[in-house]
C-alpha cells in the first residue's frame, strides 16, 4: 500500500474528545427530562436572546444603513435603519479618495504570506512535537507553551533596531517576517489535534519507506483539515487587522495597509460620516466573507482553542 | 542599514538585483546560514552517534519555529534587557545609564497615567466580558432551537476589530450624531459626550470592548455542551433546581474554561493599544484618559525616540502581566476545577 492510499484509507481522526460530545448542538435530540425546560423557561430565555441580539446586530445594521445614506440622509435619519437613500456612490467616492487598491494589495500580501508560513511550520513543529520521538522534545515544548503568554510588545523596540540594520524601515517586511515562522498557540492546537490520530499511522507510514517529511505532508497534513483552516482564518483576521507593526514601520504613504490608511482617515476627512463608514465595511469585508465561507471550521477551531 | 549589511546589499546589487528586494536576500543569506550551520551540526552529530537519528529530524522539523523564536523574540527580548539600561535617541550613539531609566519610570506621572488606565480598563473590561458571554452562552445552551442563527449574529460582530471598530464607535459614541446618544436623547436623556469627556472615554472603551466577545461566547458554548448530562441528572433526582444546578454543576464544570478565557482576556486587556491610537488621532480621548501602557511605550520609542525608555516600560509592562498571570493562577486553586484532580492534589493546590 503506498503512502497515498494509506492516507486515503486512513481510518477517519479518533474521536476528539474522550467525553462524548453533541458536536452539533442544533440537532440534538433532548437528552432527558432534566434538560427539558418548561415551556415558559424556554420562552424567556428565547426572548432574552431575541432581546440581546437585537442590541449586538444593531450598530453593525446601523453602519450599513448609514454608509449608503447621503449627508441630509444621515441628519435626518439619525439612529433609525430606515429610511436609506441607497447611495451606492459613497463607496465609490469613499473608494476613489485614497489609493484604495494599492492600499488592498499591500494588505494581501502582509495578510496571505504570514497565513502561508504560519500555518505550515506550526503544523510542521506540532507534527514534530507529537510524533517524533527526540531528546530535549519535553523542555522545548514547555518554552513554546511560555512564549504564548509573552506579549509582542515586549519586542518591538528591539526589533525595529534589527529591521533598521536590516535596511527594512518603510517596507512591508517587518509586517510579514516576524510572522512566517509559526506561533506557539498554532503549534500547541496542531500538536494536540496530531496526539489524537492512531498512532499506527505513522508506523504504517515509516514501513511503507517514508521519510519523516513525507508522512508528515502526505498524511498528517492532509488530515489536520480543521485547524489548517481555524489557524490560517485566526491568523488572517490577526494580521489583516495588525495594526501597530504598520504604525511603527511605515510612514511612506505608497506602503501603507487599508488598516493603516483607516486609522488616518479619522482626522482627515472625519466628519463625512457615511463615507467613512462606507470605507470601514470595505475593509471589514473580507474577514465577514471568510467568516460566512468556513463558519463550521472556524467555530469548531475556536471551540478546540478554549476547551482543550 | 548596518554596513557589513550594506555591502553585502551593494554586492548584490552588482548582480542585477533590484533595490527592493536587496534587503530580503541579505535576511534569507543570514537565515539559510544559520539553518545550514545547525543542519551541519545535527549531521555531524548522527554520524559520530551522539544523538539518534529521530532526534535529528525533531529538530530538523522545529527548526523554522525556533529561528524565528531566536530572531524575533528571544534575541530581541535580550537585546530590550540590556537597551532598558541604555539612553539612546537612535541617531547619537548610545550611552550607558545605568538603572535612570526604571528610576525615571517611577517619578513619571504619565507613566502612573498609563498604568491607571491599562488596569481600570482591564477591571472594568474583563469581568463585564466574562459576565456577558457566559450569560449568553448559559441562554444558547438552554434554547436549543435558533441556536446557529443567534451564534452567528452574537460571533459576527467580532470580525470588526481594531481600527475599523475603533472608527465604528467613534460614530457610536458621536455626542451628537451618534447612535447611543441619539437613543438615549429618545427617553429624555442628555447623554455624556463619550469620546470627547476625559471622565467617559474609559467606560466606552469598556463597553465598545463588549462588542467583540463573539469568541469567547463560542468557547463557553463548546465548554458548557462538554458537561455530561449524568450530573444534571444526578443533581436533579438529589432535589436541585436550575439555579443550584447552575451553581453547583454548571459553574463547576466550565471553571477550566472561565479560567482560560480570563487570562487571555487579562492578557488582551493589558496589550490594548489600537482604540487609544485612534481615538486620540481623531481628536478624542482629551487629558490623557485613553493613555494605554503600550500606547506611551510607542509615543516614547516612536515619536520621542527613547529608545531606552520605551524598554524600560515594555519590562513594567511584562512585569505587570506576568505579576496579574501569576495572581490570577495562586487564586485559580480556589476556584477552578479539574475532573482529573484528586481530592489530595486539589488541596495541595489550595495550600501551596
Amino acid at each position: 500500500m503506498s503512502v497515498h492510499e494509506i492516507s486515503q484509507a486512513a481510518p477517519a481522526p479518533a474521536p476528539r474528545r474522550t467525553r462524548p460530545r453533541r458536536e452539533n448542538a442544533g440537532r440534538r435530540p433532548p437528552v432527558s427530562s432534566v434538560r427539558r425546560q418548561s415551556r415558559a423557561g424556554r420562552a424567556a430565555s428565547f426572548a432574552a436572546l431575541t432581546a440581546g441580539s437585537v442590541v449586538f446586530a444593531y450598530p453593525f445594521l446601523w453602519m450599513i444603513a448609514t454608509s449608503l445614506r447621503t449627508r441630509q440622509g444621515v441628519a435626518s435619519g439619525g439612529v433609525s435603519l430606515w429610511p436609506v437613500q441607497w447611495a451606492f456612490g459613497n463607496y465609490a467616492q469613499g473608494l476613489g479618495s485614497f489609493p484604495f487598491w494599492r492600499y488592498l494589495g499591500n494588505s494581501l500580501l502582509t495578510t496571505l504570506i504570514p497565513v502561508a508560513g504560519t500555518v505550515l511550520v506550526s503544523s510542521l513543529a506540532g507534527f514534530a512535537f507529537a510524533r517524533i520521538p527526540a531528546r530535549g522534545r519535553g523542555v522545548l515544548f514547555a518554552v513554546v507553551l511560555g512564549t504564548m503568554l509573552l506579549p509582542a510588545e515586549i519586542t518591538i523596540v528591539p526589533q525595529f533596531v534589527l529591521f533598521r540594520e536590516l535596511g527594512m524601515v518603510n517596507t512591508l517586511y517587518p509586517l510579514i517576517l516576524p510572522y512566517v515562522f509559526g506561533s506557539p498557540f498554532f503549534i500547541f492546537l496542531f500538536r494536540q489535534f496530531y496526539l489524537r490520530l492512531p498512532g499506527a499511522l505513522t508506523d504504517a507510514a515509516i514501513i511503507d519507506g517514508a521519510g519523516w517529511l513525507r508522512t508528515w505532508w502526505s498524511i498528517y497534513l492532509p488530515l489536520s483539515k480543521p485547524i489548517l483552516i481555524a489557524s490560517a482564518v485566526l491568523q488572517f483576521m490577526a494580521s489583516w487587522n495588525n495594526f501597530l507593526a504598520p504604525a511603527i514601520y511605515i510612514s511612506n504613504d505608497r506602503l501603507k495597509t487599508l488598516p493603516l490608511a483607516l486609522a488616518g482617515f479619522t482626522s482627515v476627512n472625519g466628519t463625512d460620516m457615511p463615507l467613512l463608514l462606507a470605507t470601514t465595511i470595505v475593509v471589514v469585508l473580507p474577514c465577514v466573507v471568510i467568516f460566512f465561507a468556513a463558519q463550521r471550521h472556524i467555530i469548531g477551531g475556536i471551540s478546540f482553542t478554549g476547551t482543550k | 542599514m548596518n554596513p557589513v549589511l550594506q555591502q553585502l546589499a551593494d554586492l548584490l546589487g552588482r548582480f542585477g538585483l533590484v533595490p527592493g528586494l536587496r534587503p530580503l536576500v541579505v535576511f534569507l543569506i543570514i537565515l539559510g546560514a544559520l539553518a545550514a550551520l545547525v543542519a551541519g551540526a545535527l549531521a555531524l552529530a548522527v554520524k559520530r552517534r551522539w544523538v539518534r537519528r529521530s532526534t535529528a529530524a525533531f529538530w530538523l522539523f522545529v527548526l523554522p519555529w525556533v529561528l524565528g523564536f531566536a530572531l524575533f523574540t528571544l534575541g530581541p527580548m535580550l537585546y530590550s534587557l540590556w537597551l532598558s539600561f541604555l539612553k539612546w535617541d537612535l541617531i547619537n550613539p548610545p550611552s550607558f545609564a545605568g538603572t535612570a531609566n526604571y528610576r525615571a519610570a517611577l517619578h513619571d506621572p504619565l507613566l502612573g497615567q498609563a498604568v491607571k488606565v491599562t488596569l481600570l480598563y482591564a477591571v472594568l473590561s474583563v469581568p463585564a466580558q466574562t459576565v456577558l458571554s457566559l450569560a449568553v452562552a448559559l441562554l444558547m445552551n438552554a434554547q436549543v432551537r435558533g441556536i446557529h442563527v443567534f451564534r452567528t449574529i452574537w460571533y459576527v460582530p467580532s470580525l470588526v476589530t481594531g481600527v475599523s471598530q475603533t472608527v465604528l464607535f467613534l460614530w457610536v459614541f458621536n455626542p451628537q450624531y451618534g447612535l447611543v446618544n441619539g437613543l438615549l436623547a429618545h427617553v429624555g436623556i442628555k447623554g455624556p459626550a463619550w469620546f470627547q469627556d476625559p471622565d467617559w472615554a474609559l467606560p466606552a472603551a469598556a463597553l465598545m470592548s463588549l462588542w467583540t466577545v463573539g469568541g469567547n461566547m463560542i468557547i463557553y458554548l463548546a465548554g458548557l455542551q462538554d458537561v455530561p448530562p449524568d450530573l444534571y441528572e444526578a443533581a436533579a433526582l438529589d432535589g436541585a433546581g436550575r439555579w443550584r444546578r447552575l451553581w453547583h454543576v454548571t459553574l463547576p464544570q466550565i471553571s477550566p474554561v472561565i479560567f482560560f478565557n480570563v487570562v487571555t482576556g487579562l492578557i488582551a486587556a493589558m496589550q490594548t493599544f489600537t482604540q487609544g491610537y485612534v481615538v486620540r488621532q481623531a481628536g478624542g480621548a482629551p487629558s490623557n484618559s485613553l493613555l494605554f501602557l503600550v500606547y506611551y511605550l510607542y509615543q516614547n520609542g516612536f515619536q520621542f525616540f527613547r529608545m531606552g525608555y520605551a524598554s524600560a516600560l515594555a519590562w513594567i509592562l511584562l512585569a505587570m502581566i506576568l505579576a496579574l498571570t501569576a495572581l490570577i493562577f495562586r487564586g485559580s486553586a480556589f476556584w477552578v476545577y479539574y475532573e482529573s484532580a484528586s481530592p489530595r492534589a486539589r488541596r495541595a493546590r489550595v495550600r501551596s
